[in-house]
C-alpha cells in the first residue's frame, strides 16, 4: 500500500476517532506539541497514560472487591484516572469517570461496579484503537513518508 | 328749428328774448333735436378704468391672501419638520438605546454558550450548543448592522486611522468564505496588484464589512462559476476601458459582466472631472475593489433600488437567504465616508459585478506616526524560507493562473505560467531555471489521467538531487480521480483552494519539511510564547501523565520547565532563594494538597526574607503560583486566592485562559528572572 493511501486512511481513522467521541481536542493538542525536538511525545505520553491506567484501574478493582469499601480512596484513584484521560484526550473514559465519582459519592457499591466495567471497557476500546492509529502511523514513517497532521477545523 | 322731432327728454333752455317789444314778451325754447349719442368713449373708458381698479384691487387681495395662506403652510411645514426630525432622532436614539439594551444580554447568552462549549458534553448536546452559537451570533451581527445604521443616520460614524495590511485582510475574508464556497462547488479568488503597497491608513474593521458585504451577497446567490477579487490602483485601471472579458478568459470559463460598465458612472472618473485632481497628494492611495460573481444577476427592475436600506429584491429572499437588506446601504455609506464611490452592473442569469473606490494613505512611509496595529502579517515569516525557490504552474486559463502566481509571488518563489503538461514537461527538463514546485490545476490533471501519470513517472527519472515536487489545485474535494492515477513516493499532494500564502505555505512546508515546525506553529500564538519564553517553570502534578502533557504545552511556548509531583517537594523547592519565574500546582494531591502548599510557601516568603541576601535586590519574595484544577467553580477560586494563589487555569491548559492568567505578572519581553 503506497504511501498517499496510507495517509489518507490514517486521516479517516483519526477523523473517525473523533467523531465516535472516543478522542477529543486534547489529543489534537498533544500532536501538536509534537516535532523535532520531541518526535516520540505522543506515543510517550499515551504509553505513561496506559501504565497509569492500568494500575489505577487493578487498584480499583481490589479496593471495590473489599468486605468495606474504603470510598474515599477509591474516589481518589477515579479523580487520577480521569486527570490522566483528559489530559491524552481519551473523553470517554474521562466521562466514566466523572459518572464513577457520583456513585463514589453515594457510595453505591453496585452502581460502582457497573461504572468500573463500563471504565474498563471504554478504556481496552481506546487502547486498541490508539495502538492501531500508531502502528499506521509507523507503517508510513517506514515506507518514507511522513505523519500527515489532523486539520483543527471540523 | 321749428318743428315736433324733438327728443323728449325734457331738457329744455328757455331764455327770455328782449326785441324791445313792450307788449310781447318773447321767450326762446332752446330744446334737443336729437337724443345726444352715447358718450362712448368716456363710457368705455370709465368701464375700463373701473374694470381695470377692479382687477388691481382683486389682484392685490389675492396676492395678500395667497402670502397669508403660503406663510401659513410655511409654519404648518416648519412644525411638521420639526416633528419629523425630532422622530427621526429619536427613531435614531432608541434604536441605538434598544440594541444597546439587547447586545449586552446577548454577549452574555453567547459567552455563556462558549463557556458551555467547554465543558463535558456528549456529541448531541454540542451540536445543540454549536446552533444556538451560530443563531446566536447571527442575531449579534444583525444588531450591529442596525446600530451601524442608526449611527450612519445620525452622522456619529466615525473612521479610524490606522495602519493595516490589505492582503492580511482579504486572506481573512477569503478564510471566512472558504468553506461555504468549497460546498456550494464555487471558485474563489483574489488578487491583489503588485502596485498596491504592502501597507495602508485607513479603518481596517470598516473596509473588511464592506468587502464582507459584497462577498456574502454573491456568495448568496451564486450557484456555479466563481466569484472573484481584484484590487488595483486606480491609476492602473482608468486607462484601460476595455477588459478582456470573451468568455472563455474568465476565471472558471463562465461568462461574467462587463466590469467597466459598474464604475462607468463613478463621478471622479467622468472626462470632465475637476474633483478628480490630476495629481492627488503623493501620500494618497486610491483603491478600485470590483467583485465579480457568475450568480443569478438582479433583476432590471430591482435594480435602482439596490441600495435603499431593507429593500430586498423580493420577499421571499429574506425567507430564503436571510439577511435584512441593510448591508448595501451600510456599505454606500462608508465607501462614501472612506470617499470613494460604489456602483455595480448586472445581468440577470449572467452575474454581477459591484466595483468601489476608496481612498487610504500610504502606509508604508511613516510607521511611527500612527498607531501601528499591525494585524499579523504571516507571509513575512513564509517569505523568508522559500526565498529564491522557482516554481511553474501548469493552468490554461489565464485568469486564473495570474491569481495562482500572485499568492505564490507573495511568498517569496518566482512563478513561470504554462497552459499544459506537455509544455511544462518540456520546461522542467530543459533545465534552464531549477523548478522546485509544480502546481497543476486539477482540471488539467483529470483531462488526461494518462498524460499525468506519465508525467509523474517521468519525474522519477529527472537526474536531480530532489526531484520538484508536486501538487494539485483543487476546487472541490474529489477523491476517486486522483488516487487512480497515483503511485510512487511522487504521490501529488492536494492543496485545496481559494489560496492563501499562510496556507500555502503550510502545505508546502509539510510536503518539502521546510522550515522547522516548531515555527510554524508557534505562529499561531506568539503572544503566549512572548511571555513565557525563557521562564523557568515549577510543575507540579502527582500524575505523571498530567505531568508530561503540562510540560510539554509550556516547553512549546519555549518555557524552562521542571516537574515535580508532591506537594512536599513543592515547597522544598520554592524556598527562596529560588530561581523560578512561575508555579503551576496541581490542587488535589495526596498527603499535602496544593493550598496546604501554597500556604507553606507563602509563609516561608514572608519570614525568610530577613535571612536572605538581596537576591537581585528584591526583598519581597512573591513567586506567581497558579492552580490546576479541572473543577473551574467559584468556590475553588476563593480557596485558591484565600491560601495566597494567584490564579487559576484549567487542566488540560486552555490557550486563551493560560494567556489570560500568565499575563497578568509577565510582560511581554522576557527578562530572566522576576
Amino acid at each position: 500500500m503506497e504511501v498517499g493511501q496510507m495517509q489518507r486512511r490514517l486521516i479517516e481513522y483519526t477523523k473517525s476517532l473523533f467523531m465516535e467521541g472516543i478522542l477529543d481536542d486534547q489529543f489534537l493538542q498533544l500532536q501538536q506539541l509534537q516535532d523535532e525536538s520531541n518526535p516520540d511525545f505522543v506515543v510517550e505520553v499515551v504509553s505513561l497514560f496506559f501504565q497509569d491506567a492500568e494500575r489505577l484501574l487493578n487498584d480499583i478493582t481490589s479496593a471495590l472487591d473489599q468486605q468495606s469499601v474504603d470510598f474515599p480512596k477509591v474516589d481518589a484513584h477515579v479523580h487520577q484516572l480521569k486527570g490522566s484521560s483528559a489530559s491524552v484526550g481519551a473523553q470517554r473514559v474521562k466521562n466514566g469517570c466523572i459518572a464513577f465519582r457520583n456513585f463514589c459519592e453515594e457510595q453505591n457499591v453496585d452502581g460502582s461496579l457497573r461504572c468500573l466495567q463500563q471504565i474498563k471497557q471504554e478504556y481496552y476500546h481506546v487502547k486498541n484503537k490508539l495502538e492501531a492509529l500508531f502502528r499506521l502511523e509507523q507503517q508510513i514513517v517506514a515506507a518514507g513518508g511522513s505523519v500527515p497532521m489532523m486539520e483543527l477545523s471540523f | 328749428m321749428y318743428g315736433s322731432n324733438v327728443s323728449a327728454d325734457g331738457l329744455q333752455h328757455v331764455s327770455t328774448l328782449n326785441f324791445g317789444d313792450p307788449f310781447r314778451k318773447h321767450e326762446m325754447h332752446c330744446r334737443f333735436k336729437q337724443k345726444p349719442p352715447w358718450p362712448w368713449l368716456a363710457i368705455t373708458t370709465s368701464i375700463g378704468i373701473l374694470v381695470i381698479a377692479y382687477l388691481v384691487g382683486y389682484i392685490f387681495h389675492a396676492t395678500v391672501n395667497r402670502i397669508a395662506k403660503v406663510e401659513d403652510d410655511y409654519n404648518k411645514m416648519m412644525e411638521l419638520k420639526k416633528k419629523a426630525e425630532a422622530a427621526d432622532v429619536a427613531k435614531s436614539q432608541f434604536l441605538a438605546t434598544v440594541s444597546h439594551e439587547i447586545r449586552t444580554p446577548m454577549n452574555g447568552v453567547l459567552g455563556m454558550l462558549h463557556m458551555l462549549m467547554d465543558t463535558d458534553l456528549d456529541v448531541t448536546q454540542q451540536d445543540y450548543v454549536r446552533t444556538a452559537q451560530g443563531s446566536g451570533k447571527a442575531l449579534v451581527s444583525l444588531i450591529n448592522e442596525v446600530l451601524d445604521q442608526a449611527k450612519i443616520e445620525s452622522g456619529r460614524l466615525e473612521l479610524d486611522a490606522v495602519q493595516f495590511d490589505l492582503r492580511a485582510i482579504l486572506d481573512d475574508v477569503l478564510s471566512l468564505f472558504s468553506g461555504k464556497s468549497q460546498e456550494k462547488g464555487v471558485e474563489l479568488a483574489v488578487y491583489i496588484s503588485d502596485r498596491v503597497p504592502e501597507m495602508l491608513i485607513g479603518d481596517p474593521g470598516r473596509f473588511r464589512q464592506i468587502i464582507t458585504n459584497l462577498m456574502g451577497n454573491s456568495m448568496k446567490f451564486t450557484e456555479k462559476g466563481h466569484i472573484f477579487v481584484t484590487v488595483h490602483l486606480v491609476e492602473e485601471v482608468i486607462g484601460s476601458t476595455e477588459v478582456e472579458t470573451s468568455s472563455e478568459n474568465t476565471l472558471s470559463g463562465f461568462p461574467v459582466t462587463d466590469r467597466c460598465s459598474s464604475w462607468k458612472g463613478f463621478k471622479a472618473f467622468s472626462q470632465e472631472g475637476s474633483t478628480f485632481p490630476l495629481s492627488p497628494p503623493s501620500d494618497s492611495i486610491n483603491l478600485i475593489v470590483s467583485v465579480e460573481d457568475t450568480g443569478v444577476g438582479i433583476p432590471p427592475e430591482a435594480q435602482s433600488r439596490v441600495f435603499t436600506p431593507f429593500m430586498q429584491v423580493g420577499p421571499s429572499i429574506s425567507r430564503i437567504h436571510g439577511g435584512t437588506g441593510i448591508g448595501l446601504s451600510i456599505s454606500k455609506c462608508l465607501v462614501g465616508l472612506m470617499n470613494g464611490e460604489i456602483g455595480f452592473v448586472s445581468i440577470p442569469k449572467t452575474g454581477s459585478t459591484f466595483t468601489f473606490t476608496a481612498v487610504f494613505t500610504n502606509g508604508c512611509s511613516n510607521p511611527n506616526e500612527y498607531k501601528s496595529h499591525k494585524i499579523n502579517n504571516q507571509s513575512n515569516s513564509a517569505s523568508t524560507e522559500f526565498q529564491g525557490m522557482t516554481a511553474l504552474v501548469v493552468d490554461p486559463r489565464p485568469v486564473r493562473a495570474k491569481v495562482s502566481r500572485y499568492h505564490i509571488q507573495r511568498l517569496g518563489i518566482s512563478v513561470e505560467v504554462v497552459s499544459d503538461l506537455n509544455q511544462g514537461w518540456s520546461n522542467i527538463s530543459s533545465g534552464n531555471g531549477a523548478i522546485d514546485i509544480v502546481l497543476v490545476e486539477q482540471e488539467v490533471w483529470d483531462r488526461d489521467s494518462h498524460l499525468s501519470s506519465l508525467f509523474i513517472n517521468n519525474f522519477k527519472k529527472i537526474d536531480r538531487r530532489t526531484p520538484p515536487k508536486l501538487f494539485i489545485l483543487a476546487n472541490f474535494i474529489s477523491t476517486s480521480r486522483t488516487s487512480a492515477t497515483t503511485s510512487g513516493d511522487n504521490t501529488p499532494s492536494i492543496i485545496m483552494k481559494p489560496l492563501r500564502s499562510s496556507m500555502l505555505a503550510a502545505s508546502l512546508q509539510r510536503a518539502m519539511g521546510v522550515g522547522s515546525k516548531g515555527n510554524a506553529r508557534n505562529r499561531e500564538l506568539p503572544a503566549l510564547r512572548n511571555l513565557l519564553l525563557g521562564r523557568k517553570i515549577l510543575i507540579i502534578d502527582d500524575n505523571n501523565v498530567n505531568l508530561k502533557v503540562a510540560a510539554g504545552a509550556l516547553k512549546k511556548y519555549g518555557a524552562e520547565v521542571e516537574c515535580a509531583d508532591s506537594g512536599k517537594k513543592a515547597v522544598s523547592l520554592l524556598k527562596p532563594p529560588h530561581c523560578f519565574d512561575a508555579c503551576f500546582m496541581d490542587i488535589q494531591m495526596p498527603e499535602m494538597d496544593g493550598f496546604e502548599a501554597t500556604k507553606l510557601i507563602r509563609e516561608m516568603e514572608k519570614h525568610g526574607e530577613t535571612s536572605v541576601e538581596a537576591y537581585d535586590n528584591v526583598s519581597n519574595w512573591h513567586v506567581p503560583i497558579l492552580a490546576m484544577t479541572a473543577d473551574v467553580i467559584q468556590a475553588t477560586h476563593e480557596e485558591c486566592l484565600k491560601c495566597g494563589m494567584d490564579g487559576y487555569v484549567s487542566k488540560p491548559f486552555e490557550a486563551e485562559q493560560l494567556y489570560r492568567e500568565v499575563s497578568r505578572f509577565f510582560q511581554s519581553v522576557p527578562n530572566g528572572n522576576l
